[in-house]
């Protein structure tokens, strides 16, 4: 098992992702830089928090065009477990992996703290080793995490069990409470609270690492 | 005013002179210079320098760049030491933490772009800071900030404190660096000057700490990271005088910063120092091209020659004196051994960056500057950088009238206090809870909760104490690059940045020693032992006599107070002419405000300590000088210049307490050892509004309560209180601990704290009851439960803001 971390220019949650990966869960991790277009020997990707391309344009718009990401488009198709933190998420939402968008918090502030949330694993197979309803607490690090989608969206989100991570006290103003999204098929993440920020006592709760350690059979 | 007689031999002046070919006078005004200068200049040169060459003079000479005013004050400042690897000089200080571990570290303002506008001028001020740790060679992992603003009922106040923040948050958050702690104050003051302080730590990458000084004949001179455009021009006379209508071009006076590309220009440039291709790298910050360029070719012996026409431009049609005083940001210039060029400048362009060969180092001691093929610029470095001018100021020889008027004030002016509480002159009468209450609700003292949940404090995965938990910010010291990055790490570094500004404004060099005093006590709070000091000297005009008086004494109580602690001075940042003309005229100075960044090491993570009580049960000590049932005259502590005094009495007057430096050793190094030996289990200093306000914080830190009881006798019942001094900090000690303590406590005092043994007196107990209670002989002066304390406590700030979070 090899995670794939993918680094753009502006990525700045990287190295936390190999350190929550690697050297606290001990999944050996390798960084895939923005213009190599080779997945060989990775089993998982992570898209990591951070600013990428400077947040420019709009927040994942231009990292979604890069030569990886179309490889991992292609691995995501395959069934390859793929994860977007935090940026990682908005850029999952321009490639259009997962629906909706994240725009700017409801209080216009970055924000920066410890947020409850509830779990809801349905098919999501990142989130297997939780409980349905489990609640658990993870950081939130964003100014764009207010999850915007129409009506007839979220219903059909809600519909097939994909919205699996929600806000208990919602921070930003996302429709639905919205933390987090899965795809249909279930190997597709993407959440703006940092599971690999949540992995480590010593700097704030493990509630994280069973996300992460769910790559481990 | 004036140069000092010159050491450096420099042509007779009269030989070569010729009348400049500019309005002189007005040149000189842009410049900040003096005749005086200008006649040194063309003493220097021999001849009367160009538009150019007096810019580049104009900003090497300015206080931001040579200290012009407070030089002959930072020369007292203690600067070395067993840890201290570089001192003062270079673009930061670097101590040594053992184990390998080198650690850079600097503070630096960034008060008047910011007063003018508040989110660019506060980003470029982190952007700046953290181009002086990356340029030395070490990764940034933390960044501090200390701020003051006028009053939340001002309006303006309130904009600049939101844009600050938030330009804050948008560079620090975007460029993955966390920012782990600072302090933010309010004081009429700085109505309109606002003070942003910016505090950044680095962990070495590189073998070698990264110079600055120029070498090898014939290297290239390599620039890399942004363009050059037209903005941040005349920085430098910007921020001695005020800004007008006219002043505000076309172009903004403050520059716009790319935390976006600061990101990579960290990882290149440490990609590039670690290749061993670097011979010298300098930021280019205040003075852009003309300082990096001076200051690397006179700290290096040589020369520098630079071709205008190869540094990239942002801008078409830009004179030699523009490219010279741009202060563009996230730009840097290389000194390159000869042959690697190429590769290392592929290494930028791989991050999206500029990177262009301008230069070359040259053996004569000149910065010659070409553009179109001809000498737009040629300056003897050391004329520039060497031996440039001071101005001299008369120290007043007794303290400022007004400053001795308010020494007289005393505690028995104040209304009676009796058990039930005070009646403030002029105001409906208080209880003890009522003034807790009001104090908690003052922004100064109330949580900062609206300030740091905007600051990413968790990236880079090593925040073990985040902003609001402990004294002081504790990150661990686990690399971020290399075989070290993937293993746990056991030791941290804690930094603090302190200032009890109204004390110093009340007597300067008390209040500078408290700042130090203050900063170490913090970092022993968590358990650090304090290593260094970095200092930012906010001040306003040296100009008045009573403003250098404050500069001197202030500099006097650092000094110290430094030395006293051990914790030497590597550096830092002096900021004058901080005041505004207020409507009728007058110019309102700030609040003197030496900040004191320090740093210290924390040998175990696993033992440091916060505010939080712990458990139920746990007895409640005070360290320091205790509480004294009956009237004492102990001159360590009191309410003159207290937050009580201030803000319940409406009195900013009386003589700050005097800081017992022998017994702040003492009290610091029990409670080091005491939290080492994991006999303390919290721990938090007496600042602000005194122990009621101290107890009150580790309450709400923790959802625990507390029952106190203070010891009965004459005394006023809010000098036992809301007094502040002393050297105190509160700590909770659990019953299993409770022999260790006392055998601690009757050890003979280390030597070095001689004649002080610390003073500790046991309070009371940590209570499940989330109540905070506070009694004296069998009556209850005080008792609140804990949500309508932190109701107070946590709305103050974000009630006064509109659209407060």
């Amino acid at each position: 098992m090899t995670i794939g971390v993918v680094v753009f220019p502006g990525s700045n949650c990287d190295r936390d992702v190999r350190w929550a990966a690697e050297g606290c869960l001990g999944i050996p991790t390798r960084f895939l830089w923005h213009e190599e277009r080779s997945l060989e020997g990775i089993d998982a990707v992570v898209l990591p928090g951070g600013f990428s391309y400077g947040d420019y344009l709009r927040c994942g718009a231009i990292a979604h065009v890069s030569p990886m990401l179309s490889e991992v488009a292609a691995f995501a198709a395959r069934g390859g477990p793929v994860l977007g933190i935090c940026n990682g998420f908005q850029i999952l939402t321009e490639m259009g992996l997962l629906p909706g968008a994240l725009t700017r918090n409801r209080q216009l502030h970055f924000l920066c703290e410890a947020a409850p949330l509830t779990v809801h694993p349905g098919a999501c197979q990142w989130l297997r080793h939780y409980g349905e309803g489990e609640p658990i607490s993870l950081p939130i690090a964003h100014g764009e995490g207010c999850f915007q989608a129409d009506a007839d969206t979220l219903a059909a989100l809600e519909g097939e069990g994909r919205v699996v991570l929600r806000y208990a006290a919602n921070p930003n103003g996302s429709v639905g409470d919205v933390a987090g999204l899965c795809n249909a098929q279930g190997n597709v993440l993407g959440l703006m609270p940092h599971p690999e920020r949540a992995c480590d006592p010593i700097t704030g709760g493990t509630d994280g690492s069973r996300l992460l350690a769910s790559l481990l059979s | 005013m004036g140069g000092r007689s010159a050491r450096l031999s420099f042509p007779a002046c009269g030989c070569l002179v010729s009348s400049p070919s500019y309005p002189l006078a007005e040149a000189l005004r842009k410049e900040g210079l003096s005749r005086a200068d200008y006649d040194e200049i063309v003493r220097r040169l021999g001849r009367a320098p160009n538009r150019a060459e007096l810019g580049m003079f104009g900003v090497m000479w300015s206080e931001h760049c040579c200290y012009r005013n407070s030089r002959p004050l930072l020369g007292q400042f203690p600067t070395s030491g067993p840890r201290i690897l570089v001192g003062p000089g270079e673009n930061a200080g670097v101590v040594d933490l053992g184990e390998g571990q080198h650690l850079a570290f600097k503070i630096e303002s960034h008060n008047h772009p910011s007063a003018v506008e508040p989110f660019q001028g506060a980003a470029t001020g982190v952007g700046g800071i953290l181009r002086d740790i990356f340029t030395m060679g070490a990764r940034p992992i933390a960044l501090l900030n200390a701020l003051r603003f006028g009053p939340l009922e001002d309006p303006r106040n309130v904009g600049l404190m939101e844009g600050v923040v938030a330009g804050i948050a948008h560079y620090g958050n975007c460029v993955g660096v966390p920012t782990v702690g600072g302090e933010v104050a309010f004081d009429p003051s700085y109505s309109g000057n606002p003070l942003v302080n910016a505090m950044a730590l680095g962990l070495m990458e590189t073998e070698e700490i990264v110079r600055s000084g120029a070498a090898g004949v014939g290297n290239p001179v390599v620039y890399v990271g942004s363009t050059t455009g037209r903005d941040g021009m005349g920085g430098a006379s910007f921020a001695s005088a005020e800004l007008t209508e006219a002043s505000l071009d076309d172009r903004p006076a403050v520059q716009v910063g790319d935390p976006f590309l600061e990101k990579g220009l960290i990882e290149a440039c440490l990609e590039a120092f670690k290749s061993g291709d670097v011979v010298a790298a300098q930021d280019m910050g205040a003075a852009g091209l003309t300082c990096s360029c001076s200051e690397m070719a006179a700290k290096g012996g040589v020369g520098v020659e630079l071709d205008l026409d190869l540094v990239p431009a942002r801008e078409d049609g830009m004179t030699a004196y523009e490219f010279l005083l741009s202060e563009s940001q996230e730009r840097m210039l290389f000194v390159v051994r000869q042959g690697r060029e190429q590769p290392l400048m592929e290494r930028f362009r791989r991050w999206g960056l500029q990177a262009a060969v301008v230069g070359r180092v040259v053996a004569e001691n000149v910065v010659r500057v070409l553009q179109h093929g001809e000498v737009a610029a040629e300056v003897p470095a050391n004329a520039l950088a060497d031996d440039t001018p001071i101005n001299h100021h008369e120290l007043l020889a007794a303290p400022p009238a007004e400053i001795q008027a308010h020494w007289q004030w005393s505690e028995a002016e104040l209304p009676p206090a009796d058990t039930t509480g005070i009646t403030p002159a002029g105001q409906s009468p208080l209880s003890w809870s009522q003034v807790l209450l009001a104090l908690l609700d003052t922004p100064t003292i109330a949580s900062k909760r609206w300030v740091y949940r905007q600051y990413d404090h968790q990236v880079q995965g090593n925040t073990v104490m985040p902003p609001g938990g402990a004294d002081a910010a504790v990150v661990r010291l686990r690399p971020q690059q290399g075989p070290g990055s993937l293993l746990p790490a056991q030791r941290g570094v804690a930094a603090v940045v302190d200032c009890p500004n109204r004390w110093v404004a009340l007597d300067p060099q008390r209040g500078a020693m408290a700042a130090v005093a203050e900063a170490a006590r913090n970092l022993s709070c968590v358990g650090a032992e304090p290593l260094a000091v970095t200092d930012n000297l906010n001040f306003p005009s040296p100009d008045h006599p009573t403003g250098y008086w404050q500069l001197a004494m202030a500099c006097r109580g650092l000094s110290e107070a430094c030395a006293a602690l051990g914790t030497p001075v590597t550096g830092g940042n002096v900021s004058l002419y901080n005041e505004t003309r207020l409507p009728d005229g007058r110019l309102q100075p700030i609040h003197p405000t030496p900040v004191v960044g320090m740093v210290g090491l924390v040998p175990d993570l696993a033992r440091v300590t916060g505010q939080a009580w712990r458990a139920a049960g746990e007895a409640i000590w005070l360290l320091g000088v205790p509480l004294a049932g009956d009237d004492d005259a102990d001159e360590r502590l009191g309410l003159a210049a207290s937050g009580y005094l201030e803000w319940i009495h409406g009195l900013s007057t009386g003589r700050p307490p005097r800081t017992d430096l022998a017994l702040e050793v003492a009290v610091q190094a029990l409670l080091r050892q005491a939290i080492a030996q994991g006999v303390v289990t919290a721990a938090h200093d007496l600042s602000d509004g005194g122990l009621a306000v101290a107890a009150a914080e580790c309450c709400l830190a923790s959802g625990l309560g507390a029952q106190l009881e203070l010891p009965a006798g004459t005394a006023r019942a809010d000098r036992l209180l809301f007094a502040e001094g002393g050297a105190r900090v509160l700590v909770s000690v659990p019953a299993a601990q409770a022999q260790a303590w006392q055998a601690l406590l009757e050890q003979v005092p280390p030597s070095g704290a001689a004649g002080s043994p610390p003073a500790c007196q046991r309070l009371g107990q940590v209570e499940a009851e989330a109540v905070l209670s506070i009694g004296r002989g069998g009556t209850t002066l005080l008792v609140q439960p804990l949500d309508v304390l932190g109701l107070a406590y946590e709305q103050a700030i974000p009630r006064r803001l509109a659209g407060g979070a």
